[in-house]
């Protein structure tokens, strides 16, 4: 039988869906999971203020270009807005192309399908062989951007051991800010480093493997990375909003910081 | 323990059918193959239902169990509660030849399209030679059994008839992977991934990985794989510009 001629009546139950499990459980938890995390990240980009409380620098301000940044990383030049829309065009146009993420929001807020042997709920559907959806094979430049800025967190946790003193200077200290700044930094490289595109680089577009020892080495670890890539997903997606909001509210002066020495 | 099922199992062809309930008691230890089985044996001689091997290695029983695509002979009884109605119906992506056999010869006409393994030349003392480093990737894909499970669940073609020219596939991607990963393999297919194949049709709902009895990792070791060999290829600006350089 030729491809074309395939029947279009196929004969068989034409139901949405016989399943008869809550199907419907998982896209409803992504789609008000990643609602939240729109939601409050794009107002705590926008809102231009308590980002910073020495030594705590929230990650959606890390890395601060912008001159007038209440805690200056590279003071490129000044910026009139707040300088939060710099960077995090990296790290959402890394999560936005992720193939993991591509996955949750497709089902949940496309509906393409809403879940295994559901009905589909596009009744002409073309994937990613068209604008803007053809744009998602840039996603390995998005690890490139957001993997410089994985750096600039992990540089703002080591200064999270500098706090100030009372006489203008600095002195060596760990706070519970210091370990959260860890913790954040430590889930995003897992997510950055277990990412497909990064396993592809490492090793994965080769046929003979044997002849890299290095690049099998590396691809041999990502892959081991990339099967917990969905995990590392949401830990890192929750803990960095976790993070703005404990810097947040420290510098709001809601809760305090919890010293340890 | 014996348990009693009413079993809604799927009667008819392409001009029409229905739902029919066969009330059947399971024995322990059996799986749904089995009851299906007991019903033709019992109540329904003329039930046709594709089998083989009956130890999951076959690919021949694929059907619907409540709507979700698995094997009869692999879907033991005591999944279910005594007394639950179980829905049994063929799959859905492909004509529907009677009750619960359809056809996939849609299938076998993909993977004749797909371009064979070309070996590289000979080394000197005659011999190819291939390391276990690299054989232990492509590996995964030969346990695919050809129960056409992926091909059911994926909805680029079970929700859109019109895409079946243009769509391989995830079974045929899980076979262009083992052939384009090969360490002796020096056909270049991505040309064919992003035309013929449709690769780009996939948009990674992982429903296929889902589903394959086999446990093959269908989206993350072939397709999401292929698509990054296809972007080197068509879409990464740095790599165009190295082989432009580099006269590639």
């Amino acid at each position: 039988m030729s491809d074309q001629a395939v029947a279009v009546n196929r004969g068989g139950p034409t139901d949405k869906t016989l399943r008869i499990d809550a199907w419907w459980v998982e896209p409803a938890v992504t789609v008000g999971m990643l609602s939240t995390f729109l939601i409050y990240t794009t107002w705590a980009a926008l809102v231009n203020e308590h980002y910073y409380v020495a030594p705590y620098l929230s990650p959606f301000y890390s890395p601060c270009l912008s001159t007038s940044c209440a805690h200056v990383t590279l003071g490129l030049f000044d910026w009139p807005l707040s300088p939060a829309i710099l960077i995090l065009w990296a790290p959402a146009g890394f999560r936005l192309t992720c193939y993991y993420y591509r996955k949750a929001y497709y089902r949940s807020f496309w509906m393409s399908p809403p879940a295994c042997a559901v009905r589909d709920g596009h009744a002409q559907y073309s994937g990613e062989t068209r604008f803007p959806l053809l744009m998602q094979n840039l996603h390995r430049y998005f690890f490139y951007a957001a993997t410089l800025v994985v750096l600039f967190l992990w540089w703002d946790a080591l200064l999270a051991f500098r706090f100030p003193t009372t006489d203008g200077g600095s002195e060596f200290g760990l706070g519970l800010g210091t370990l959260v700044l860890i913790a954040n930094a430590a889930f995003l490289s897992l997510y950055s480093f277990s990412c497909h595109s990064c396993r592809h680089l490492c090793g994965g577009g080769l046929d003979v493997l044997s002849q890299s020892p290095l690049r099998l080495k590396l691809w041999r670890q990502v892959s081991r990375l990339n099967e917990n890539h969905m995990l590392f997903a949401w830990i890192s997606l929750v803990g960095v909003m976790l993070t703005d909001v404990y810097v947040r509210f420290i510098s709001m002066g809601y809760i305090s910081d919890v010293r340890f020495f | 323990m014996a348990s009693e099922f009413t079993m809604r199992v799927w009667r008819g062809d392409l001009s029409g059918g229905e739902f029919k309930d066969y009330r059947v008691e399971a024995q322990e230890g059996m799986v749904v193959l089995d009851v299906i089985h007991t019903i033709q044996a019992t109540q329904a001689p003329d039930l046709a239902v594709r089998w083989n091997c009956k130890a999951g290695k076959c690919g021949s029983c694929s059907a619907e169990i409540n709507g979700k695509p698995r094997l009869l002979c692999m879907t033991r009884m005591n999944l279910f509660e005594p007394g639950e109605t179980i829905t049994i119906s063929p799959i859905k992506t492909f004509p529907l030849l009677r009750d619960l056999v359809t056809d996939v010869s849609f299938n076998y006409e993909k993977a004749k399209k797909i371009p064979a393994l070309k070996l590289k030349a000979k080394e000197a003392d005659g011999t190819r030679r291939m390391y276990q480093d690299d054989v232990d990737r492509v590996q995964e894909f030969h346990k695919c059994i050809e129960c056409f499970l992926c091909q059911d669940v994926c909805h680029v073609i079970r929700d859109h008839e019109d895409n079946k020219p243009e769509f391989a596939g995830p079974r045929s991607f899980v076979r262009l992977a083992s052939l384009e990963m090969h360490p002796l393999d020096e056909e270049d297919r991505r040309e064919f991934l992003k035309g013929d194949a449709g690769l780009g049709y996939c948009n990674i709902t992982k429903c296929c990985t889902e589903v394959c009895p086999e446990g093959i990792h269908i989206t993350d070791n072939a397709i999401i794989p292929l698509k990054e060999r296809v972007v080197d290829a068509y879409y990464d600006p740095v790599v165009w510009l190295m082989n432009k350089l580099t006269g590639k």
